[in-house]
């Protein structure tokens, strides 16, 4: 192999260039969140693992059945009536959108438009 | 066949004529099939339902089932000139209600329901020589909630609909601000927020969103309350006082029909053919 030196040196640098998002972040992956939970009601709209799947959706769905069809019929949890909202719902439960929302929304970094105009609870 | 220019002139000269005169023709079929018969009184949903086999015929897209609601507002202006604190407290109820912003310039302003001049109101009803009491007082006005409104067709996105009660609503999550339907809007009904309102709220009603910059807001007739069963806001400040009465029109026993009954009222602009479900005693 002519310049054998030169190629192999030239290969070195380039793989650590390439893998530099690799051993730049090495052990600084943060712990998986754990957002609080409400502690004195357990059960929420969904299973827990479709609401947090799906809580997006769920939120479209009960913005278009209010305000789109006028369905404003109400959810019973544990006994108690809620309207399909999430200031008037999810956040009575969920009183603090630090601790609840934003742990998941930070890791993942989305940043969802619902603060804009909806508003969260007084912390 | 010979070919000099004398033929190929005549040709082309009879292909021209018939073309010309065929085209007037078919134009004239087919205006003849879409001629409109829109009228302004057409459509006004009970009115139509009951005397009327087909309504759907006779107005616009709009003219829903008969059997639904439709909501409407009848303002008696006369108890506004009366009590010129009523009106102040109906705006007041409704920015604190809807957390309206309030900015100090003018070109700012978010309005829901504001007070105005006669004139300003019903500019088709000119009058050089008013009364003392329409000249020196101001009425009510707000978004009309059209049984045929404009901005719904204006709107690019189906941002701003009319639903089934007959309210003209907005869905702010999907407001592009484009602001068509401020330019459709005949009644200036709608505001534009330039700036994140949020700072100019000045006591948040913590049970209702704010707006975000960028989106076209205006009177919703209070939905939220209103189908729970309650009044609209300004409805509830007048009170005892009966200035406003709010109800369904499609409901021949409803208190608003009732006061329609009994009270010439007019609308904004009529000549638009909008078919405003707010009426006013004047």
């Amino acid at each position: 192999m002519y310049d054998s030196g030169k190629i192999i040196t030239g290969l070195i640098i380039f793989v650590l260039l390439v893998t530099i998002p690799v051993w730049y972040n090495r052990g600084t992956a943060s712990n998986v969140p754990e957002p609080e939970l409400p502690k004195d009601v357990k059960t929420c709209v969904l299973p827990k693992a479709e609401i947090t799947a799906k809580h997006m959706q769920l939120l479209n769905q009960w913005r278009d059945e209010v305000i789109r069809t006028g369905d404003r019929s109400t959810l019973e949890i544990e006994g108690k009536q809620y309207p399909k909202s999430l200031m008037l719902a999810c956040m009575k439960c969920h009183t603090s959108k630090v601790k609840f929302c934003d742990k998941c929304h930070d890791y993942a970094s989305v940043k969802p438009y619902c603060w804009d105009c909806h508003l969260a609870p007084v912390e | 066949m010979d070919k000099n220019r004398r033929n190929f002139l005549k040709v082309a000269g009879i292909s021209t004529l018939a073309g010309l005169g065929g085209t007037a023709v078919v134009d004239r079929l087919v205006a003849g099939v879409n001629v409109a018969h829109a009228s302004t009184e057409g459509g006004h949903g009970a009115e139509q339902g009951g005397h009327e086999a087909a309504p759907a015929a006779h107005g616009h897209a709009a003219a829903a089932d008969p059997n639904a609601n439709r909501y409407g507002l009848v303002i008696d202006v006369k108890k506004f000139y009366e009590d010129p604190s009523l009106g102040e407290k109906c705006v007041q109820a409704c920015i604190k209600t809807h957390n309206i912003p309030e900015f100090d310039e003018k070109k700012d302003e978010i309005k829901w329901i504001w007070m105005t001049n006669y004139e300003n109101a019903f500019p088709e009803n000119p009058n050089k020589y008013r009364d003392e009491e329409t000249e020196s007082n101001q009425l009510p006005i707000m978004c009309n909630h059209c049984d045929n409104p404009p901005c719904v067709r204006a709107c690019p996105t189906k941002a701003t609909f009319r639903n089934e009660d007959g309210l003209v609503l907005m869905d702010y999550h999907r407001c592009i601000g484009c602001r068509f339907c401020m330019a459709a809007c005949p009644y200036g009904s709608r505001s534009f927020n330039w700036r994140d309102p949020r700072p100019f709220v000045k006591e948040l009603n913590r049970d209702f969103p704010t707006r975000m910059r960028g989106v076209v807001e205006k009177c919703t007739f209070c939905a939220e309350l209103v189908e729970k069963g309650q009044l609209p806001a300004c409805v509830e400040a007048c009170g005892e006082s009966k200035a406003m009465v709010f109800g369904n029109l499609n409901d021949p026993n409803s208190e608003i029909r009732k006061v329609l009954k009994e009270n010439h009222t007019i609308q904004r602009n009529p000549s638009l053919g909008t078919l405003p479900s707010v009426f006013y005693i004047v």
